[in-house]
């Protein structure tokens, strides 16, 4: 396997740093092969947007980047995933830390049935032994970071229930984040937000990456415009066109991407 | 190209595709008549030229509104956002060449009454021929999406500095010979400026299409230059 495989696709002189790097990752589930050699990177810092049309791969790839699959029988993923060099498939490593260090956010928002508090509180109890005043610094600063402290610091003992879907989800960025990890997943984190709350998680996502490493899936094309600044478009299982995302929706080089971003598929 | 899957998108860039091949034929013929008006002295037919002006400026603004709304309700990407602000600077281009006939067709009206000098003209007459055929020629490439017709059109605009160049030293021989040209070629060297700058909007819209067609920028610096009028004694 040689890196010439994995495109690079950032301007050299952006001298962007490889955290994640997808190489000839072939997926199963059961026999039926989800994904074909894809290779793909992404760049530290950096926002990167799949995107294409339902069962083309996208969500089965980022499910990949945390070995999300591995809770379900027969599926397996093929080739290497590295983060920072480290080939994640690798049966020996431990999962809770690779969770730990990736993130996932989903569509739907998932807050637990309890405070607002312990939503966030809890996640951080299974990796870290902190005090209370630890804690609660810990809890503040990933509701700050997921910009929703200010709604929510007079009613942390409330449930995460009793907010609404926009701060939900913002809760749910708030748990990922608390644990502190180095690459944040979204799996179409506003589609089932009004136009307001995606604004402001598209303006979180936009600030958390000079945190974190950012892959998000979206369907909404004008939220991969917005938001990412490298998209990879996919079809059938296969990685069509990974390129700058300015590039990407001003001239594509691929017709089944301008096909498809343009609303041309049948 | 395959149709969008919404089909009232497809309609609207139709629209603004017939828009453009009209102004193109407005400007196409505001330019020969101003010739025509120019060569025979003929106030009437200059006057309709720079009344035919507004009708050329109406639909640019139709093309600015439409292309326009639709950004706004298509949010087009890729080959369809190049489409929309390419026909955006196309019209614009096309509303300059009618601007420039217009002035031609204006200096006629105003020396209609000089003393004339039919040879004087045959230059300027030379000069309309290539921009004209540059101008036929780039409207074509874009109707056609042609990126390497569009590519021929930028390639020949030296054609025409080189002809200005010409006629340029040709009215300052008219002028030098006998001082009573100079009022008449004085004008003309106007006009045959706003027959340069045609050619210049045909080579600007041959760039858009290209950037329609292929995405490409084509570099403003690249472009083959004539010499200098300026540097003429």
């Amino acid at each position: 396997m040689t890196d010439s495989a994995v495109q690079d696709v950032a301007a050299p002189s952006a001298k962007l740093a490889e955290k994640m790097s997808v190489r000839s990752l072939d997926f199963y589930y059961g026999d039926h092969r989800a994904l074909k050699s894809v290779n793909v990177k992404f760049y530290a810092n950096q926002v990167t947007a799949l995107i294409g049309p339902s069962g083309c791969g996208k969500s089965t790839l980022l499910r990949v980047l945390n070995r999300m699959y591995d809770l379900y029988p027969r599926q397996r993923a093929e080739g290497e995933v590295l983060l920072d060099g480290e080939n994640i498939l690798d049966p020996k490593l431990d999962l809770n830390s690779l969770r730990a260090r990736v993130g996932m956010v989903f569509q739907k928002p998932t807050p637990f049935p309890m405070s607002i508090y312990e939503n966030i509180a809890f996640g951080v109890r299974l990796y870290e032994k902190l005090g209370r005043a630890d804690m609660d610094e810990r809890v503040e600063a990933a509701l700050r970071g997921a910009a929703l402290w200010d709604e929510v610091k007079d009613k942390l003992t409330t449930s995460g229930l009793s907010l609404s879907g926009g701060q939900q989800q913002r809760l749910c960025i708030a748990r990922t984040i608390a644990i502190k990890p180095e690459m944040i997943l979204f799996d179409e984190p506003a589609s089932a937000l009004d136009p307001i709350s995606t604004a402001k998680i598209e303006e979180l996502i936009d600030e958390l990456r000079a945190d974190y490493t950012i892959a998000i899936v979206t369907h909404n094309m004008q939220q991969a415009v917005r938001v990412s600044q490298f998209t990879a478009f996919m079809y059938l299982g296969e990685l069509v066109e990974f390129d700058q995302t300015d590039r990407i929706f001003t001239a594509p080089r691929e017709r089944r991407t301008q096909d498809y971003i343009t609303g041309r598929f049948g | 190209m395959v149709d969008h899957t919404v089909r009232s998108f497809d309609a609207d860039l139709e629209t603004l595709d017939r828009h453009i091949s009209e102004m193109g034929g407005i400007a196409e013929k505001m330019l020969s008549d101003a010739m025509d008006a120019l060569a025979t002295m003929n106030a009437e037919l200059a006057h309709r030229v720079v009344e035919t002006d507004l009708r050329l400026d109406h639909l640019q603004r139709t093309v600015e509104d439409l292309a326009v709304r639709t950004l706004a309700r298509r949010q087009p990407v890729a080959v369809d956002l190049r489409d929309v602000v390419g026909v955006m600077r196309i019209a614009a281009d096309l509303e300059r060449i009618g601007d420039q006939a217009k002035n031609i067709a204006k200096r006629t009206t105003k020396i209609a009454g000089e003393p004339r000098l039919s040879r004087a003209v045959i230059g300027l007459k030379s000069m309309h021929e290539v921009a004209a055929n540059q101008l036929k020629d780039v409207l074509d490439a874009y109707a056609q999406r042609d990126a390497s017709a569009a590519r021929a059109v930028w390639a020949r605009d030296a054609e025409l500095d080189a002809l200005e160049d010409s006629v340029f030293r040709d009215l300052l021989t008219f002028m030098m010979e006998d001082p009573r040209n100079i009022t008449f070629c004085t004008h003309l060297l106007f006009c045959s400026k706003n027959l340069e700058r045609v050619g210049d909007h045909a080579t600007n819209i041959a760039e858009t299409v290209v950037y329609i067609v292929t995405g490409e920028n084509l570099s403003g610096e690249d472009r083959p230059r004539g010499p200098e009028a300026a540097a003429l004694p």
